[in-house]
C-alpha cells in the first residue's frame, strides 16, 4: 500500500494562511510512523482543527484512506479555502467549515471521533493577540501558549470516541508534561512519538488515547498504577526540557 | 458541503435550545461521484439523524430516501445505494444554513459553510 503524503508543490497557499512548516512536518511524520496503528485502528471518522493550508488532512487523508471520512476546520476564512484546493489538487476529500474550533459541531460529533489531530498555535503571546483576524491567529497562543490548547482538549475530549486518538503539537514551553497529566486525569494515557529539536523550537507530537487503567484509576479515585506511570514519566527524563522549566540548569 | 456535515451540524448561537437541524437554503447544488463503500454506510448509520437527512435530501430534490429504516434494510444494496448517494454526493455549493429557532442565516460558499459567530451571539 502505497504512504503516500501531501506533496509541498501541490500544497496551495494565500499570504494570509500559515504555510507548512517544521511543526506540520513533525505532525505528519507522527502520522506516518503510526501509520500501521491508523490503518489497524480503521477510523471512521477524522477531524483536524485549524487546518490552515491543508498539508496535514491532506495527508492523513492519504495516509488512511478514502474508506473514513474527514472534517476540517479553521476559525480563518482564507485557510479553509486554501485547504479546499490543496484536497483538491491531490484527489482527496475532505468537509470543511469556517468556525471557532469546533463551534456548530459539538452537538451532533459528540462521541463520534475516531481520529484528531491539531497543531494548534502554540506560541507564547500576549493574551489580546489570540484570535485576532489573519495570520497572527495561527500562532498566537496567549499566556504559555496555552490559551487555544486549554480550549482544545476538553472539546477533544467530548468529541473522541470510545477508542478515539488525538494527535497534538506541542511546544516545550507549552509544558507538555503538565498536558499529559491533565488528560490522565481524564482517564488518557499519552505517548511522544516525534520529538524534534529545530533552531527555534523543541516540538513534540503527543497522541493520547483512552487508557482503562487510568480510567478505572480515577473512578475509584486511586492513584494510577506506579508502573504505568513510571513508564509514561520515563519519557519526560529522556527529555529533561520537556518538563518545561526554564531554570533547569543542565 | 455533503448532507452528512448538514445532519452534524447545529445552530451554535449562545441561548438557542433547538438548533437541529438547520434549514437549508438552496442557490447551487452539484453532485460528485463517491466510491461506494457499504462497510462505511454501516458505520455511519447509527450515527444519523435519520429524520434530518430524509428532509435535507428532499430539500435538495432527492426523495428517494425511505421514511423509515428497519434494520435488515442496511443489508439491502438498493438502500445502501441510495443512503451512499444522499449522504455523500449531493454537495450544497452556494446557499445558506438557516438557525431552526432564530432565522439568523450561515452562509455557504464554494461548498464551505461559515459557522463563525458575531460578538452579541456568544
Ligand atoms: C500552527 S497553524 C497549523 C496549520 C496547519 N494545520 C499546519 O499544520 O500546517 C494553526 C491553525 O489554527 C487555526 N486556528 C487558530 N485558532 C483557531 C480557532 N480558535 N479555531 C479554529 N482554528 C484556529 C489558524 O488559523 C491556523 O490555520
Amino acid at each position: 500500500m502505497s504512504s503516500r503524503i501531501a506533496q509541498i508543490r501541490l500544497v496551495s497557499s494565500h499570504p494570509e494562511v500559515y504555510e507548512p512548516c517544521d511543526d506540520s512536518f513533525a505532525l505528519v511524520d507522527a502520522l506516518l510512523a503510526d501509520r500501521t496503528n491508523l490503518l489497524q485502528h480503521q477510523p471512521t471518522l477524522c477531524l483536524e482543527l485549524g487546518c490552515g493550508s491543508g498539508y496535514v488532512i491532506t495527508s492523513l487523508a492519504l495516509i488512511v484512506g478514502q474508506a473514513a471520512h474527514y472534517i476540517a476546520t479553521d476559525i480563518n476564512p482564507h485557510a479553509v479555502k486554501v485547504t479546499r484546493e490543496t484536497l483538491e489538487a491531490h484527489g482527496v476529500h475532505a468537509e470543511l467549515i469556517n468556525t471557532n474550533i469546533t463551534s456548530g459541531l459539538e452537538k451532533r460529533l459528540k462521541g463520534l471521533v475516531d481520529v484528531i489531530v491539531v497543531n494548534p498555535p502554540y506560541v507564547p503571546t500576549p493574551e489580546d493577540e489570540v484570535g485576532r483576524e489573519g495570520i497572527a491567529s495561527a500562532w498566537a497562543g496567549g499566556e504559555n501558549g496555552r490559551t487555544v490548547i486549554d480550549r482544545i482538549l476538553p472539546v477533544s475530549d467530548n468529541l473522541l470516541s470510545k477508542k478515539g486518538w488525538l494527535y497534538m503539537v506541542t511546544l516545550t514551553e507549552n509544558n507538555p508534561l503538565q498536558i499529559c497529566l491533565q488528560m490522565r486525569e481524564k482517564g488518557y494515557a499519552s505517548r511522544i512519538l516525534v520529538q524534534r529539536l529545530t533552531e527555534e523550537e523543541n516540538l513534540q507530537i503527543i497522541k493520547f488515547w483512552r487508557d482503562s487503567d487510568s480510567q478505572v484509576a480515577e473512578k475509584e479515585n486511586k492513584t494510577v498504577p506506579a508502573k504505568v506511570m513510571e513508564s509514561f514519566l520515563s519519557q519526560f527524563h529522556i527529555f529533561p526540557f520537556l518538563r518545561g522549566s526554564n531554570n533547569d540548569s543542565s | 458541503m455533503r448532507l452528512l456535515t448538514h445532519n452534524m451540524l447545529s445552530s451554535n448561537i449562545k441561548g438557542v435550545t433547538n438548533g437541529f437541524p438547520l434549514r437549508i437554503e438552496i442557490e447551487k447544488v452539484v453532485e460528485k461521484p463517491v466510491d461506494f463503500n457499504p462497510e462505511f454506510l454501516r458505520n455511519m448509520f447509527p450515527k444519523i439523524e435519520w429524520k434530518a437527512l430524509v428532509n435535507a435530501a428532499r430539500s435538495m430534490g432527492y426523495v428517494e430516501l425511505p421514511e423509515e429504516v428497519e434494520p435488515s434494510t442496511l443489508y439491502s444494496e438498493d438502500f445502501l445505494h441510495k443512503f451512499h448517494h444522499a449522504l455523500l454526493e449531493l454537495h450544497l455549493e452556494e446557499g445558506a444554513l438557516v438557525c431552526p429557532e432564530t432565522g439568523r442565516r450561515f452562509p455557504v460558499s464554494k461548498g464551505i459553510p461559515n459557522m463563525l459567530l458575531h460578538e452579541d451571539e456568544v
